[in-house]
């Protein structure tokens, strides 16, 4: 059995880990605020960009098209940008994000694609490393989520995609849902995704002006909705992970709490264990003189 | 002059206005233009410049650069790459 003295340091290391713990948690509240209200303020460009491409979508088909919007035609070259965090010690949050993204990797694979890999993020980087490492074309860092950090990204992909290198550009990243709900998410950037429901706003009766022509704006629009969408990406990502980090932090103050209790209650028994035993040598000795 | 223009300016990382307006000048490619209520269906893309907002003889001042103007029947939406309220 462990000495007093080794318990007694047992339970001062356990406490000392609560205090880090238990500030993570209060950090990771205070930014949880900050990063939700800026995912909270992307949002309305996100969709107004999303209706507005909608609507040109509906009137430019066939080959005029954009690329971006309508793809190359194939299928066969895939890529797959993984956002995730920088940092860990957010339970289950990144690892999440990478199971979904390398769940769709295997599938592509399986189904003999060409599948290369961007990550943004540490984690993501650190993790695939090992299995898909070869396949990484750029690996970038989350930094602080914004326009400065989605631009180069951006920019990348679409670099890839206009050399004719990928045909499918797949974004997987974490759905900010709520505090406890974050939900890993697989969302096709390239060729873009048209919401349904959004392309139908009413001009009753009026045809729309568009100065300079569609497939112009167009052109111009396509490459801000993928930096757009990225950024988004990356600021829900950031919202999830203080979020899971917050939760995480609890459990692990509220564990923590349970284990000094367990261990007080085991150094007590021993103390008095001892003292019991001192007790009866004294006695045992004062009866045999 | 009828009723009044809803407008919004949203940035990506803002949106820094949204509301009723009387009229909104704005900085397009192919040259400034005003939008009143009622204006017919019309987009554009911008070049960088000042969005100006009328209200109840208020004016507002953005500095935007680059972005699109969306006119429809339900009102005006700027979305810029950049944008800034400027004092005027």
């Amino acid at each position: 059995m462990a000495s007093l003295k080794e318990m007694r340091d047992q339970i001062k290391s356990v406490e000392s880990t609560q205090k880090i713990t238990r500030a993570m948690q209060m950090v990771a509240a205070a930014k949880l605020r900050r990063a939700t209200d800026a995912a909270q303020n992307a949002r309305p460009y996100a969709e107004r960009i999303a209706t507005v491409i909608a609507n040109l979508a509906a009137g430019v088909s066939g080959d005029g098209a954009p690329k971006l919007l309508v793809g190359t035609g194939r299928q066969d070259r895939h890529l797959v940008v993984v956002a995730s965090s920088d940092r860990g010690l957010a339970g289950g949050f990144n690892s999440s994000i990478i199971r979904a993204a390398r769940e769709r990797i295997n599938a592509l694979l399986a189904e003999g694609k060409d599948v290369k890999i961007i990550t943004v993020g540490k984690k993501a980087r650190d993790q695939f490393r090992r299995v898909f490492g070869d396949r990484f074309v750029a690996t970038f860092e989350a930094g602080v989520p914004g326009l400065a950090s989605a631009q180069p990204v951006a920019d990348k992909i679409t670099e890839l995609f206009e050399t004719g290198q990928v045909d499918v550009v797949t974004l997987a990243f974490s759905r900010y849902k709520s505090v406890v709900v974050q939900t890993p998410t697989l969302t096709q950037l390239i060729p873009a995704q048209i919401a349904g429901a959004a392309a139908t706003i009413d001009l009753k009766g009026a045809a729309y002006e568009y100065e300079p022509d569609e497939e112009t704006i167009l052109e111009t629009l396509l490459p801000r909705n993928l930096t757009v969408q990225l950024l988004s990406a990356m600021l829900e990502n950031q919202a999830g992970f203080y979020a899971a980090q917050m939760a995480a932090m609890d459990n692990a103050t509220r564990n923590a709490g349970d284990m000094i209790a367990a261990l007080n209650l085991k150094k007590n028994r021993t103390r008095q264990a001892q003292i019991t035993k001192e007790l009866i040598e004294i006695i045992s000795g004062a009866e045999a003189l | 002059m009828a009723g009044k223009l809803h407008f919004s300016l949203v940035s990506p990382e803002r949106e820094l206005f949204s509301g009723e307006v009387d009229q909104v000048d704005a900085p397009g490619s192919e040259g400034d233009f005003g939008v009143l209520a009622g204006h017919a269906p019309f987009m554009t893309t911008l070049k960088s410049g000042r969005v100006k907002v009328y209200d109840n003889g208020r004016t507002l001042g953005f500095d935007v650069q680059g972005g699109f103007a969306d006119v429809t029947p339900d009102g005006l939406t700027i979305l810029a790459e950049q944008a800034v309220e400027v004092a005027l």
